[in-house]
């Protein structure tokens, strides 16, 4: 499997990741390198099995439903980068 | 008072032959004259320590003290810590201060443990080398030269150089046994869900498991018996009792059946490492066990299906560093796009972009199926042949890792050659099995791990084989040299 560098740009893009236009050759590399790695899989027929999506093979937990948290938004904001009246602040998303 | 083990040193301030304070002093002291040249500590919380060694001290004086109270410690700066930058190793997280604690954190802290400082580690715990730090590398104290494994190689390197009595770590596909592999200490990777996984950023969550590194087993099972249990806060948090971890370790290991896969004395394994491993594997067969062969015939698929999963997984639990609530942001977005973008292009390092880039790809649209389910269903197979092992053996042992501690470097521009320094401990962790690393040896000066994998909440069973072979050798006991001015 090769990925070009506009197939990288078009990964970055729904991972939400700016990559330098000039790295984007080696990211294609390396990308199609572990790609290949892991076509590895292919070679064994699966058709019939089960996935495992988790070792101990559980369900979620429930819990009753009432209120376990109290409010901590003043502490959990002091870390933020931008906040103004209790709400976090991001640029002007509609115009 | 550092070349004692964790349990001696309990007994020590037991008989109040030392105090806490005393012990955290002389280990502050250490960190301030080797830390330096190892880089192993990325946050030294010396004036919190001191006050901790003195609460531990007056908690023994009042009669309430547990076996751990006063034992200085090492957190992997992965786990959370109140008041405390947790960095993850990273840029992103570079200037997060965590409002809360971590489960682990907050267990060996209330039985009395003095946290010394945060160690370093692979950014966002992927890489095998300590090499993709935001902090630099960790070197390892057997040879500077040489890394110290990853991703919990800063606190593989605080317990070897014993500038910490023992240390947390978390391993998803060896992070805690390929570092105890190449550093000469002993780490247990337990059971999936065994260990709280509250508060431990997530890398991937089916594979992510915290536990112990310390210099013994016996050590390992003091500290297992604290951060073990039950948590309802993460959900999926095993709900069993936990054994006495101390109490078993001195059984026998008469008829213990021990099994060797052929598939981990392949192509591939240094010629050295093997000889140490048939060497231990005899002293076990003089402590009465036996041996035979095993097959784990899927195991070459452990790697690849690893980084499908793996990458998956990150690439989701990855997508909430978001330069809106914590951690780094862009200066100057021109919209929420670019905010995005670029604090996330600024955050992460280029093995971290790779794994998320990857996870992203393999779970887009029209590729779900090839990818993720395809790994998914190789991770039946594993497990299946594990299953198949344990109905003959009690005990798999085998290599950690295919060669001693490389060169600084020597892998760090090839992701594959370092993908593949884990191929022994990865299906291990889609098992979802315990795993551990005991030193047995040296290579070239440099330390030889043994892995012991047992099967589902086998670990007292894993910690007393390997106690039994540590009071028969005392490959754990050796201190690299250079490292015992003071």
């Amino acid at each position: 499997m090769s990925l070009s560098s506009s197939d990288v740009s078009k990964i970055a893009w729904l991972a939400r990741i700016a990559i330098d236009d000039d790295k984007k050759d080696d990211y294609a590399r390396d990308l199609s390198g572990i790609l290949d790695f892991v076509a590895q899989m292919d070679a064994v027929d699966t058709l019939d099995v089960e996935p495992m999506a988790h070792p101990m093979e559980q369900t979620q937990r429930l819990r009753p439903d009432i209120v376990s948290e109290h409010d901590q938004h003043s502490l959990f904001q002091s870390i933020a980068p931008q906040v103004e009246d209790g709400l976090y602040l991001v640029p002007k998303v509609i115009e | 008072m550092h070349t004692k083990t964790l349990a001696e040193l309990s007994r020590d301030l037991e008989t109040r032959s030392i105090s806490s304070v005393e012990l955290t002093r002389h280990f502050l002291e250490r960190i301030e004259r080797y830390n330096p040249e190892l880089n192993s500590y990325v946050t030294v919380t010396a004036g919190q320590a001191l006050a901790s060694a003195e609460a531990a001290d007056a908690r023994r004086a009042r009669g309430e003290a547990t076996p751990l109270t006063g034992i200085p410690i090492a957190q992997k700066d992965i786990f959370c810590t109140r008041g405390v930058r947790t960095s993850c190793g990273s840029r992103m997280l570079d200037n997060f201060i965590s409002p809360y604690d971590a489960t682990v954190v907050e267990r060996l802290d209330a039985a009395g443990c003095v946290m010394l400082g945060k160690v370093n580690m692979d950014e966002f715990a992927m890489g095998s080398s300590n090499e993709t730090s935001w902090y630099g590398p960790v070197r390892n104290p057997w040879n500077t030269q040489t890394v110290p494994g990853g991703s919990s190689g800063g606190s593989a390197a605080a317990v070897a150089a014993r500038i910490a009595v023992a240390a947390t770590g978390t391993d998803t596909g060896g992070s805690i046994r390929q570092p105890a592999a190449f550093c000469g200490i002993t780490g247990l990777k337990p059971t999936y869900g065994r260990i709280s996984r509250w508060g431990m950023i997530a890398f991937a969550s089916s594979l992510d498991q915290a536990g112990p590194m310390a210099q013994s087993a016996e050590d390992c099972a003091m500290l297992l018996q604290v951060m073990a249990g039950f948590d309802p806060r993460d959900s999926t948090s095993v709900d069993l009792p936990v054994p006495d971890y101390t109490a078993t370790l001195g059984d026998s290991l008469e008829g213990l059946r021990i099994g060797l896969p052929e598939q981990f004395f392949g192509e591939g394994l240094d010629a050295d490492i093997a000889a140490r491993i048939e060497e231990a594997v005899n002293t076990y067969r003089s402590l009465g066990a036996s041996v035979e062969p095993v097959s784990l015939p899927n195991m070459h698929l452990s790697a690849p299906a690893y980084y499908v999963v793996a990458p998956a997984e990150c690439s989701s639990n990855l997508a909430r560093f978001d330069g809106v609530r914590y951690g780094h942001r862009c200066e100057n977005p021109k919209d929420l796009s670019d905010l995005y973008q670029r604090s996330r292009g600024e955050g992460f390092g280029d093995e971290v972009k790779r794994r998320i880039l990857i996870g992203t790809y393999a779970l887009s649209a029209g590729y779900y199926d090839a990818y993720y389910l395809k790994a998914q269903k190789i991770r039946r197979l594993i497990s299946q042949d594990f299953r198949e092992a344990f109905s003959r053996v009690d005990v798999i042992m085998g290599p950690t890792a295919p060669s001693v501690a490389f060169g600084l470097g020597a892998k760090s521009q090839d992701p594959i050659a370092m993908y593949l320094s884990d191929i022994y401990t990865i299906a291990v962790n889609l098992a979802g099995l315990p795993g551990m690393s005991i030193p047995v040896g040296f290579s070239s000066g440099l330390p030889v791990g043994m892995q012991l994998i047992g099967n589902y909440f086998s670990e007292a069973r894993l910690l007393n084989i390997a106690h039994r072979y540590q009071q028969a050798t005392d490959w754990h006991r050796q201190i690299p040299s250079g490292m015992n001015a003071i």
